[in-house]
């Protein structure tokens, strides 16, 4: 049985699975982590959001086979700092009570965090054409409360 | 009229309740109305001729619950929390939140001192375990005060009594109780000196309900925290011990049958698989991960018998749905007269937390996990299937990712204790999302004709017949109906019909007025989704309207206002009309609509502006759809007592994206026995590239008890973006959603039933 080992939300883990089982089910079914939630499978509802190396990916669509020794993946368990301080997104969703149902959320938080260091990198602030962008589903339908709480983290980050 | 529509007024009368034996504090109160008050406990019944604006659906299941004696009971704990076990779901709607509002307000407690947590199914609530019809509030506002009220009264009194004072001159804050002469204890120090030995009767007098001070202020959801951390935990998200992750094979057409399985024997030999069986919907599979789950589904041959609706197509049920709709009573030739004829897609209810549910069944017994808003029918639905006696299966209710309606049902419940007895393990069963779309609930495709007669600026007539394929209720609404059918004005109906005109009222004077369902009785999966005929019948009923408005010459929101027949409506449409600007000069090819429903007590009016120059219905999203843009959205809601003004206003947001979706985007092709659909690339939910980036809700202030809302804005939403489309290009539209005539991706195969999971996901990091 092949062995994988990378580091997730800040500790080495190490799984004997088979090459082709995708990434999100080796953290849901083998490692226990079930923040990043199965939405479709297919990348495209986003539900599994997660960071890999501090860039948002979906691990339902990798197979761990992928995923390298020095790879670091973040889940949304992950995402607050080790004393447990929420990260500025999470706080900004707490203020904007955003979450619905909540089943999105972690998805919906990793992706908005990776869009805001993405737009930063780039030195410029998100536009409303940034969040058309955004493809996670949220049936609850609560778009825009992610928008205005994506505005205020933007200006803590 | 406007008297007719409120409940009796139950303040400020005592409640019946009960102390409960227990060693700390434990109350309970009736579901239903029980007050003490002899000559109002009953609830009359009024008369006809329009059921629904005098008694909705709300109210007959307000009424199914009164003889059921089931109580709800909560208990203080030693650290002065207080729990109470909630017999409804939470699938997003926000009741736990509601709730725990209603205990702190009443007992003089923090917020986070009260924990709301879903009960397990209780079989002995009968009727008063089902979370639909946005009626979780209306019937359990008052017991749940009553408790409340009854917990805090013993607790001054059992301070009054160690203290040798009056219990009169106490005060309560936070939770603590404090006398004039100095004296002080917190409530969790006499949770136990106040607990009862035995169980008895008691009364209390709830607070004024102008002496809330959390009731009616915004407050956030009580599982916010979890839900941003990735806590909240979901059905799929349970460690039960070997329970492991299971799937199941479904067939090319919904409801075919396995004849027989080539390879069951190889595919049980595969990596990482425990099981496979044959189950009542397919071939099921149990493995060590998902993913081997899914390869285990792909990889098997398995020969198909036909299935329910194996010749049906959209065309073919249309026709169907056609020549059987019911014929109008008003001839068109006495007067001036419109006639229309509008048609609704198939449209998935589909949650994003998929079907599921965790199964353990033993010899004599079973239990079960899922996200269930009818647990009890659940419960005994289970029973049967094992041959179980019903107190031999427990049944856990699981926060749900969102139902819409699909909670109502225990598809993957029944599976997954089906396939749990066949192996003798434990599993816990997911539906693939692409069977969530193809064998999922869906709501169904309707038809709704409308005929109007008018002459001389008045409205004569208003007749409207709607035609859908057969809704299921077969998730207990329909038990409750029959238990109050009899006492109901509408006579000896069918449940479909009594639900039918319980939901449907008509908001406008427009003189003789019949609204009739009829429905044609197709296997297809059906179900509610956010409401059951409100939405398509409102649409077309609002679309006339403007039809109307613009042949009598008048401004459509003018015109309604002259026509409403009550006040309340007159406020809320007014309010959108200022916020949003109503009649404001816009580009050619945008423009605004307006919408309006009153439901469950309760009503909402919309204004939206709609963007259908070229510009921008050909923007390109990749393997997504754009076509017409709503810009902005403004909501006015009267929910009578808004307990929570920022969950009503989620709620709103919520409805409002569905509106959008319904209209223009989402429904699913059916063809030749299955919907086409199978991704959320192919159904059109709602983007963020479809909502609106200016939305704005205001929620009216309080106008007498509170009335339902969770499924409220859709029906509102949907007609005002139908209405502005139809502003907008100069055409009514007649067939929803608007987009559905074109098929804009290409369909996954039927077989294997699922598709794999991409491995490319690395080179989309972003």
């Amino acid at each position: 049985m092949p062995h994988h080992t990378f580091t997730l939300n800040g500790k080495q883990v190490s799984v004997d699975t088979e090459d082709n089982v995708r990434l999100l089910w080796v953290l849901r079914d083998l490692l226990g982590v079930t923040g990043p939630k199965y939405g479709c499978g297919l990348n495209v509802c986003k539900a599994c959001t997660s960071h890999i190396n501090g860039k948002a990916f979906n691990p339902c669509s990798v197979p761990v086979s992928d995923i390298k020794a020095g790879d670091e993946i973040t889940t949304i368990e992950g995402l607050a700092d080790d004393s447990g301080q929420l990260h500025p997104m999470q706080e900004a969703w707490l203020e904007h009570d955003v979450a619905q149902c909540g089943y999105c959320q972690p998805g919906q938080i990793m992706a908005a965090v990776a869009k805001v260091k993405a737009a930063k990198a780039e030195g410029r602030e998100l536009t409303d054409a940034d969040f058309d962008d955004i493809r996670n589903i949220c049936r609850c339908g609560t778009y825009f409360r992610i928008r205005e709480a994506i505005k205020s983290a933007e200006a803590k980050m | 009229m406007d008297d007719q529509r409120r409940s009796p007024r139950l303040e400020r009368r005592k409640f019946l309740g009960y102390l409960i034996a227990a060693p700390t504090l434990a109350v309970a109160a009736r579901i239903g109305i029980d007050a003490a008050d002899p000559e109002t406990a009953s609830a009359a019944i009024p008369s006809p001729p329009e059921p629904a604006d005098l008694l909705d659906l709300g109210d007959a299941l307000s009424l199914a619950a009164a003889p059921t004696s089931g109580l709800i009971a909560m208990q203080l704990n030693r650290d002065s929390s207080v729990s109470f076990a909630l017999p409804r779901a939470e699938v997003g709607q926000g009741i736990t939140t509601t709730f725990a509002m209603l205990i702190a307000d009443e007992m003089d407690l923090p917020l986070n001192k009260v924990h709301v947590t879903l009960a397990d199914a209780r079989p002995e609530l009968i009727f008063n375990q089902l979370t639909g019809g946005s009626n979780s509030v209306r019937s359990m506002y008052h017991p749940v005060r009553a408790a409340s009220a009854i917990a805090r009264a013993r607790l001054l009194a059992t301070a009054a009594g160690q203290w040798g004072v009056p219990a009169s001159g106490l005060t309560v804050h936070n939770g603590v109780i404090s006398s004039k002469s100095g004296h002080s204890a917190s409530y969790g120090s006499l949770a136990e000196a106040a607990a009862s030995s035995r169980t008895e009767q008691a009364t209390a007098q709830p607070k004024a309900e102008s002496a809330f001070t959390i009731v009616g202020t915004p407050q956030n959801r009580v599982d916010a925290h979890d839900a941003v951390t990735g806590k909240k935990q979901f059905t799929m998200d349970l460690q039960v011990p070997n329970a492991l992750p299971a799937m199941v094979c479904r067939p090319p057409t919904i409801n075919g049958t396995v004849k027989s399985v080539q390879n069951l024997a190889q595919v049980k030999a595969m990596p990482g698989i425990t099981d496979v069986a044959v189950i009542s919907s397919g071939v099921a599979v149990r493995g060590r991960t998902i993913t081997h789950c899914m390869d285990a589904v792909r990889a098997l041959k398995v020969t198909w018998g036909g299935g329910s609706v194996d010749a049906e197509s959209d065309a073919t049920v249309l026709k169907k749905l056609k020549a059987a709709t019911l014929p109008m009573a008003v001839p068109p030739v006495l007067t001036a007269s419109i006639d229309a004829e509008f048609s609704f897609a198939f449209a998935s209810n589909s949650a994003l937390e998929t079907n599921c549910a965790v199964a353990d069944v033993r010899p004599g017994s079973a239990e079960i996990w899922a996200g269930l808003k009818s647990p009890i029918t659940a419960q005994e639905q289970i029973a049967a299937l094992l041959g179980l006696p019903v107190t031999a299966v427990k049944v856990h209710v699981m926060q749900g990712g969102g139902s819409f309606g699909r909670k109502l049902f225990a598809d993957a419940a029944l599976e997954a204790a089906e396939f749990s007895k066949k192996i003798g393990k434990p599993v816990k069963l997911m539906w693939h999302r692409t069977d969530d779309f193809r064998h999922g609930r869906a709501h169904p495709m309707s038809l709704s004709r409308v005929r109007v007669n008018y002459a001389l600026g008045n409205v004569i007539s208003y007749e409207q017949r709607h035609t859908s394929v057969t809704t299921d209720f077969g998730h207990g609404l329909g038990e409750i109906l029959t238990a109050v059918a009899a006492k109901l004005p509408v006579g000896d109906i069918g449940f479909s019909q009594t639900v039918f005109e319980l939901s449907q009222a008509m908001p406008y004077n427009f003189g003789v007025t019949t609204q009739l369902l009829n429905e044609v009785p197709l296997k297809f999966h059906t179900g509610s989704m956010r409401n059951v005929y409100s939405p398509n019948v409102v649409c077309a009923r609002e679309l006339v309207i403007d039809q109307l408005a613009g042949t009598m010459g008048q401004d459509p929101l003018a015109f309604r206002r002259s026509f409403f027949k009550d006040d309340r409506f007159r406020a809320v449409l007014d309010k959108v009309a200022e916020v949003g600007q109503w009649g404001r000069k816009m580009p050619a090819g945008m423009a605004q609509g307006i919408g309006f429903h009153s439901e469950y007590k309760s009503c909402s009016a919309v204004l939206v502006e709609i963007d259908c120059r070229p510009q921008t219905v050909n923007r390109k999203v990749r393997d997504g759809v754009t076509g017409p843009r709503i810009t902005k959205a403004v909501m006015a809601v009267d929910a009578g007592l808004p307990i929570n003004p920022r969950g009503l206003e989620a709620q709103m947001i919520g409805c409002i994206n569905d509106g959008i979706g319904l209209a223009l985007t989402e429904s699913l092709h059916i063809d030749k026995g299955l919907p086409l659909e199978g991704s959320w690339d192919n159904f059109f939910y709602t983007r963020q590239w479809n909502t609106p980036p200016d939305t704005r809700i205001i929620v009216m202030p309080a106008t007498g008890e509170p009335g339902g809302a969770g499924e409220l804005g859709v029906s509102s939403s949907l007609a005002a973006v139908a209405c502005a489309y139809g502003r907008a290009t100069g055409k009514m539209p007649t067939s929803f959603p608007i987009n559905h005539g074109t098929l804009s991706f290409e369909p996954l195969p039927r077989v294997p039933s699922i598709p794999d999971s991409p491995v490319d996901g690395l080179s989309y990091v972003s």
